[in-house]
């Protein structure tokens, strides 16, 4: 799984009622979402992301509310992968289950310049700043979270296998990685 | 090597004789919690997948506490999604109108968790349940709908950072001062993907209300869950609430701890945390003076009727400052009626606090009590992220129940030892 596209970088500690505040929780339409996402750092922040794009932040990304909302509107604003110094545990699993990468990487924020061109390979473990012509490597995800990602997500992922073996199914594949 | 309360639980549940940090495991879930903001788009990723049968209906628990009573015709709708839902699928344990509060206050007086209970829930606040010495997490909407479906779920057995608390607490210092403290010393992110043990004397000395808001912040440093030892403080609380007895599990004297930390209460004020983070903690003194404009009591962290008690006695008799509003909420049916017959709500009325009914509204800026820009608000629940309560000019400053009530009176943020 490659990934390819131009960086946003964001602070330190951005939480989940930063990406999506409570008030539009009633709402489940991504594209509304997506308008609204991370709106309090700027207004119509969605607007400037292309589809593919891929966020830089700093630690503790995603922490706070476990509101899926969250992952669901960077999703439709477009961005195709995050890379973290570190994330908030309930996101992490959101943004797996949604079939969006999330990638933890050492001081990600020093090693990008917004809107420097990147690739990621989440299977190799690397990610090339295409500005630098520099590589960076993190630990690879564990293969059960690569398949749920192949899958597009959790609940894809539950429908591909038999949903009794589950999660038996993918622990396997985990235990055997 | 002895394991850690945390790591037995999980070990119980996942068939296993032991587990250790690291491991990737397959557990069993005795409880699976849902809201209406969480549950809903559960529903509708289930929806995508053909709606497969609920292998574990009988321990889904759903509680309509966010939008409820209904802000508006969406969240009405999303609310008879989830009631047809609930009676079609049969879900005993389904919570809404004049039976329904905040979940997290709601399950522990229903009695619905008890000591070594493995749950999952849809709502980041889950770990409150750790101060019963359940293993409990926060989960998203689709690991709630894989659960709802399972009955199970998996998860990587988390490394257990030990905090032992000693000494005795001072005046107007309680479990949520004790616990923005810690937050404040080890960091929002102190604990990330962690358990944290709750241990030591002052633990023990501590009610169940007070556990439980320990327990229900350990989310904001980032822990998995945050978790005590069951004792017979707990046995107590459950002896008339619960049928089910749970299982009391300790941490072996040689289990492995990622990180152990004492810390001293003799020293620990009240404490008020500066916006925007819950760990911007600073001693009431320090932050004395900043004018408000709101005083909210309430929530799952502070809105049981030891907290209404404490905001009472500061109330009675007194009013609040006139350029304020002062909101309280009981966080459930049954606080509010037992707060009702002690004559707590009368005394709220006459300090012209506005009594409002058990729901998460104000705490997320959902509905009731939004802040305008530049507004301020001073808050007895666990978030002061930028716009939690309303505009993303607005601030949240975090306390306890004591000082918020003596700062409604005095319109800024106040000691409640200088009321007295
Ligand atoms: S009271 Fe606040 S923190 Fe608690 S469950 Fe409701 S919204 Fe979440």
């Amino acid at each position: 799984m490659i990934f390819r596209g131009k960086v946003w970088i964001l602070e330190n500690n951005i939480d989940t009622d930063m990406i999506i505040p409570g008030k539009y929780l009633s709402f489940t339409d991504p594209s509304f979402l997506a308008e609204h996402c991370l709106e309090a750092i700027e207004k119509g922040w969605s607007n400037k992301i292309a589809k593919g794009d891929i966020l830089i932040a700093g630690k503790n990304f995603g922490c706070g509310s476990s509101r899926e909302h969250a992952v669901v509107a960077l999703k439709a604003a477009g961005i195709s992968c995050i890379m973290a110094e570190s994330f908030g545990a309930i996101f992490f699993r959101n943004s797996i289950n949604l079939g969006l990468p999330a990638v933890e990487i050492k001081e990600a924020r020093k090693r990008f310049n917004e809107k420097d061109m990147v690739e990621v390979d989440l299977e190799a473990g690397k990610v090339r700043n295409m500005a630098s012509q520099k590589t960076y490597l993190f630990p690879p995800l564990p293969s059960i979270v690569l398949d749920i990602l192949k899958a597009g997500g959790l609940l894809p992922f539950i429908g591909k296998t038999n949903p009794n073996n589950f999660p038996a199914s993918y622990l396997r594949s985990t235990l055997s990685s | 090597m002895g394991m850690t309360i945390s790591q037995k639980i999980l070990a119980a549940h996942a068939n296993l004789q032991s587990v250790k940090s690291g491991d990737i495991i397959s557990v069993k879930l005795d409880t699976i919690l849902g809201n209406d903001i969480s549950a809903f788009m559960a529903l509708e990723e289930l929806e995508k997948i053909g709606r497969p049968p609920l292998q574990a209906a009988r321990n889904i628990i759903l509680v309509l506490d966010h939008f409820t009573p209904n802000k508006d015709i969406g969240t009405a709708e999303q609310c008879r999604v989830l009631r047809e839902f609930a009676e079609g699928a049969g879900i005993e344990h389904y919570f809404e109108g004049g039976r329904s509060g905040i979940e997290h206050a709601l399950l522990p007086e229903a009695g619905l968790v008890v000591p070594g209970d493995l749950i999952v829930g849809g709502d980041s606040h889950t770990c409150t349940y750790g101060a019963l010495g359940a293993f409990a997490m926060g989960v998203g909407s689709t690991d709630l709908a894989a659960a709802m479906v399972l009955g199970k779920t998996w998860l990587k057995v988390p490394e257990t950072i030990r905090i032992n608390y000693y000494g005795i607490l001072g005046e107007w210092v309680g479990g949520k001062d004790l616990i923005l403290y810690t937050i404040g010393k080890i960091g929002t992110d102190g604990a990330l993907g962690k358990t944290i043990e709750f241990y030591g004397p002052t633990v023990k000395s501590l009610d169940v209300e007070d556990r439980l808001t320990m327990a229900n912040m350990a989310v904001e440093a980032g822990a998995v869950n945050g978790i005590m030892e069951p004792d017979p403080v707990i046995q107590n609380f459950l002896a008339d609430r619960s049928r089910r007895k749970g299982i009391y599990f300790t941490s072996d004297y040689d289990a492995n701890y990622e990180q152990e930390l004492n810390i001293d209460v003799f020293s620990i004020t009240p404490q008020v945390a500066l916006p925007p983070s819950p760990g911007n903690a600073v001693s009431v003194q320090e932050a004395s003076g900043i004018k408000i404009n709101q005083v909210f009591i309430g929530s799952c962290t502070n809105g049981r009727i030891g907290d209404l008690r404490v905001a009472a006695k500061i109330l009675k008799g007194r009013k609040a400052d006139s350029r304020i509003r002062l909101l309280i909420s009981p966080a459930t049916p049954g606080i509010y009626r037992q707060a009702m017959e002690e004559g707590l709500l009368k005394i709220f009325s006459e300090a012209d606090a506005v009594i409002l009914p058990p729901s998460c509204g104000v705490c997320f800026g959902g509905h009731l009590g939004i802040l305008a820009k530049g507004e301020v608000c001073l808050s007895t629940t666990n978030r002061n992220f930028k716009g939690r309560m309303g505009h993303p000019d607005s601030k949240v400053y975090l306390t306890s129940p004591a000082v918020a009530a003596a700062s409604a009176v005095r319109g800024k943020i106040t000691q409640p030892s200088s009321l007295t």
